[in-house]
């Protein structure tokens, strides 16, 4: 099947443009045949629904899985997770271990996180406990920090209890629901700043699950400065860290964006805390992604046309805790600073040399299995098909930078066991 | 120190006839040997050698008369330009700041980057390149070259006749950095296997750090620090010790900032916003910047370094009594004057130190220690004059082919690499690779690295230069070395290059 790869997409980006056409891929429009669609998560929507739904030949692949909105919607995420970790429980798996206050050793990487006006109830009832907490609320459905609020009264969110009388709020619609998790308010700051990381997955298959890490993740810095106090709840500019809020504070520098690569973030953990805790924190973090991919691999509609990278978003506090914040499926491709440009077009170069291998036209029936030349800066995350080779206990071994297997070469960490740093 | 332990001495195990080996025992036993050690031997880094009784003070600032009438007429210049810019911009040196003022810097003392006064008619008092063009016109009145010209003759810009190490010299000082010793920098990447030196490595670290040695951290360091332990090897080495005492020294300093404002500090204010606020690796400790910066212009333990800095503090004299000694005063407090980019010396400390006051520590004396020989004249082996020569004698000596190119095509090599000479590789480096350098500095007690490191880069970049024909080309192609590693280009320079 020669012929050069027939591209359609409806994101109109550079930095996937300049990917396509320096392969010398052919740009096409959607009604005719293609073979590479980069679609917008409301395309993917259409294409897999099942009144319009078409059926994809074998030479056809897309960007997202049919129903990525497992991962990718708040409240769907932290259901998958919930119900995972029940499910390790009743299978009595070393994972799901509690400590003496209930709370889990190893899958505690999610703040405390309710549905409203669903769970509205037992959100009272958690937030009457510590009534001096803080609380974000986030629609379910939206991005970019939009129509986001932080709230520490009760009063604040009547509207979404069930019982009001006085909530004209349906609360079938989907499109309305919020999620209502437990702020972090002792984030780590670094020079006085909150920040949170983003980082680059690609998921190529569920089942068996492969994915990796994009090497170059970054630290985004509000520009300004971080202050728990309660009069600051309603500044953004302090709390959320999405570029696209902090694009409009007075302070943004438009030379670096406010960001910071991870290396860096490294580095002056490294310096400042030690070696342990810093290779700890990183383990921890590879940890989080793989069990979060883990807990919606079965319910993910594993079509061997899709590949999709995900942009996570991580805050670490101040002991060091990494926390799941969400998974964005269609992470943003636009440009803030010139390093971002190249950091996002190599990205997305990346990730088509692992999706579309030899840039040739694909076929969906390969193994999807890419040789380790062309990973370019993603490293193999967790390939679960080798780990399962090698027996069950090296399930807990995907560290990243090392072939996984009996011949694990150098890590770049400690020279200490896995085992102790994983567990 | 002797209350403290006046009554240990009077245990009745300690007796007349023995008093002077118990108290040799007790300094043993107690540290306090091992930190006699470590202060003397920090003394006898900073300080100059013993010099002839007769030698007035002005010989240890600076021994060669011409070179301390040059550094005299450039702060004279430099006074001038602060005072006229104070003139036409009608604001006082120094003032006390209303009661309002004070109270509302004591609130944003911790972000004072969010502050956006207007700066606009304030300039850097010089750059680095207006001081290049002082040290190109440097001349020995008593040096009179009568050969003609020669292969001998300098084709550089520095044009005075000081002694700086050739390769064969500078293998010898900078053995360690040879080819069949570990580096960090190049025996720890990730294609090596650890156990081969790195874990060896950072075992003798903390075994250092446990021993508490200034000495032996020192010659440690040559090797580079690892990441986890150059924070503390740094504070043993600069024999630096957060007492109560220093945090006390740098809350009254604050109390200064908060008190008074002085004119310096908007050039501060200034510089960092247009260096570190701009810079993708330290942006972030932008508030740190001022906190150390504003502290340290008021600092006047800093005036005791210019008994052996050719520089002298700028005299000012109170209003209306000009001339009268009675009524000079040092401006500013701390006697040294910022210029564009004068920041960058503190910023990758951010990286090893998170509290202010022990990052202002440790930035005071790698100031007091080594960047000031970078803007000041003198002929000391580490100062800027003698780095330039020692470039410039470098790349002719075993570079002479690009040399004499870049030389012909108007781009004369300290013209590129002068700015990163002066702000010791800040700024222009990755911050990694940037602590690994400076670590050799600590290291070697020289800032003589840093000119073979801007040869190293020429060397490295040789091929390109070739082909330019203008020096902004040439600039263009040494404009980003934020992807050097300088363990590599410093080892093959050195010891792999043939001479």
């Amino acid at each position: 099947m020669a012929g050069k790869v027939k591209w359609v997409t409806d994101i109109e980006k550079s930095v996937l443009i300049n990917n396509f056409e320096k392969r010398g891929w052919i740009q096409v429009t959607e009604n005719e045949d293609w073979n590479f669609y980069w679609m917008s998560v409301q395309t993917i929507r259409n294409v897999f629904s099942v009144e319009t739904g078409y059926r994809l030949s074998d030479d056809q692949i897309v960007n997202h899985f049919p129903n990525h909105y497992e991962l990718t919607r708040k409240d769907l995420m932290v259901k998958n997770i919930k119900r995972y970790r029940k499910e390790l429980e009743k299978e009595g798996s070393p994972l799901a271990e509690k400590d003496e206050n209930g709370k889990y050793l190893y899958l505690d990487f999610v703040p405390i996180t309710y549905m409203l006006p669903a769970d509205y109830n037992l959100f009272v009832e958690e937030f009457r406990k510590s009534p001096c907490s803080t609380w974000i609320m986030k629609p379910c459905g939206k991005a970019q920090g939009k129509g986001i609020f932080l709230i520490n009264k009760l009063s604040q969110i009547k509207k979404w209890s069930r019982d009001s009388k006085t909530s004209s709020f349906v609360s079938q619609s989907t499109k309305e629901a919020y999620v209502i998790s437990l702020y972090i308010n002792n984030p780590l700051l670094i020079g006085g700043r909150k920040f949170d990381l983003r980082l680059y997955v690609l998921v190529s298959t569920y089942r068996p699950l492969r994915c990796y890490m994009y090497k170059l993740g970054f630290c985004r810095f509000c520009t300004v400065k971080y202050t728990p106090s309660t009069s600051e709840l309603d500044n953004m500019f302090v709390h959320l860290t999405n570029v696209a809020i902090q694009k409009h504070g007075d302070d943004y520098n438009h030379i670096h964006g406010g960001k910071w690569t991870v290396s860096n973030l490294r580095l002056y953990l490294e310096s400042t805390r030690g070696r342990e805790v810093t290779s700890k924190l990183f383990d921890e973090i590879h940890w989080v992604i793989v069990q979060s991919l883990k807990a919606v691999a079965p319910v993910m509609n594993n079509d061997k046309h899709c590949f999709e990278c995900y942009g996570y978003d991580i805050i670490i506090d101040d002991k060091l805790k990494p926390w799941l914040i969400e998974v964005n499926a269609s992470p943003s491709l636009t440009s803030s600073t010139a390093n971002d440009r190249i950091l996002k077009y190599n990205l997305i170069n990346d990730t088509l040399n692992i999706a579309v291998p030899n840039g040739e036209v694909p076929d969906c029936k390969w193994n999807k299995s890419p040789p380790k030349e062309a990973l370019g800066h993603y490293e193999i995350l967790y390939d679960e098909e080798l780990a399962q080779g090698d027996g069950a206990d090296r399930e807990l071994r995907s560290r990243p930078g090392q072939p996984l297997g009996p011949r694990g070469s150098r890590s770049r960490d400690s020279g200490k066991g896995i085992l102790t740093t994983w567990k | 120190w002797a209350a403290n332990h006046k009554t240990s001495l009077q245990r009745p195990e300690i007796k007349l006839e023995s008093l002077k080996e118990d108290i040799k025992e007790f300094f043993k036993l107690s540290g306090w040997e091992k930190k006699l050690q470590n202060a003397v031997y920090s003394e006898l880094s900073v300080f100059p050698l013993p010099s002839h009784p007769v030698a007035p003070l002005e010989h240890l600032k600076e021994p060669l008369v011409y070179m301390r009438k040059a550094q005299a007429s450039w702060e004279k210049r430099i006074l001038k330009s602060l005072n006229s810019m104070c003139t036409e911009l009608s604001i006082p040196l120094a003032r006390k700041r209303p009661v309002g003022e004070q109270k509302e810097l004591l609130n944003k003392w911790n972000e004072m980057g969010t502050d956006e006064p207007d700066l606009s008619h304030f300039r850097p008092v010089y750059a680095p390149k207006d001081f290049l063009e002082v040290l190109i016109n440097l001349r020995n009145p008593n040096y009179e070259n009568g050969d003609s010209l020669s292969f001998r003759t300098h084709l550089g810009l520095i044009q005075v006749p000081l002694k700086v190490k050739d390769i064969p010299e500078l293998k010898e000082f900078f053995i360690e950095l040879g080819l069949n010793t570990g580096q960090l920098g190049i025996d720890d990447s990730t294609q090596v296997p650890p156990e081969l030196f790195e874990n060896e490595h950072v075992r003798i670290g903390q075994q250092v750090l446990a021993k508490q040695d200034t000495a032996a951290a020192q010659q440690y360091i040559r090797q580079g620090s690892p990441t986890a332990l150059r924070a503390d090897l740094w504070t043993l080495i600069l024999n630096i010790s957060c007492q109560p005492e220093d945090i006390l020294y740098y809350e009254q300093l604050k109390t200064n900032v908060i008190q008074h404002d002085l004119l310096v500090d908007s050039l501060i204010y200034k510089d960092v916003k247009l260096t570190a606020s701009n810079d993708d690796y330290y942006f972030v400790f932008e508030d740190y910047l001022y906190q150390v910066l504003l502290c340290f212009s008021r600092d006047t333990s800093v005036l005791g370094h210019f008994t052996y800095n050719s520089a002298s503090p700028p005299k000012s004299y109170i209003r209306g009594k000009l001339g009268l000694e009675d009524y000079a005063v040092f401006y500013p407090p701390n006697g040294v004057i910022p210029f564009h980019g004068f920041s960058m010396y503190v910023a990758p400390l951010c990286f090893l130190y998170h509290e202010p006051f022990k990052l202002y520590q440790m930035f005071r004396e790698m100031y007091v220690r080594f960047f000031f020989r970078l803007h000041s004249i003198s002929s000391h082996p580490s100062g800027i004059v003698s780095l330039c020569l020692l470039f410039e004698t470098l790349l002719q000596t075993y570079l002479p082919q690009l040399f004499y190119h870049l030389r012909e095509i108007g781009a004369q090599p300290l013209r590129i690499s002068f700015k990163w000479m002066v702000r010791a590789f800040s700024g222009y480096l990755a911050t990694d690779q940037l602590l690994l350098l400076w670590d050799r500095i600590l290291g070697y007690n020289s800032l003589e690295i840093l000119a073979v490191l801007a040869a190293a880069v020429f060397a490295f970049r040789a091929v390109n230069l070739m082909e330019v024909t203008s020096l902004a080309a040439a600039e263009a192609v040494l404009a980003d070395l934020s992807t050097l590693k300088v363990m590599p280009l410093l080892q093959i320079f050195l010891f792999a290059t043939v001479t």
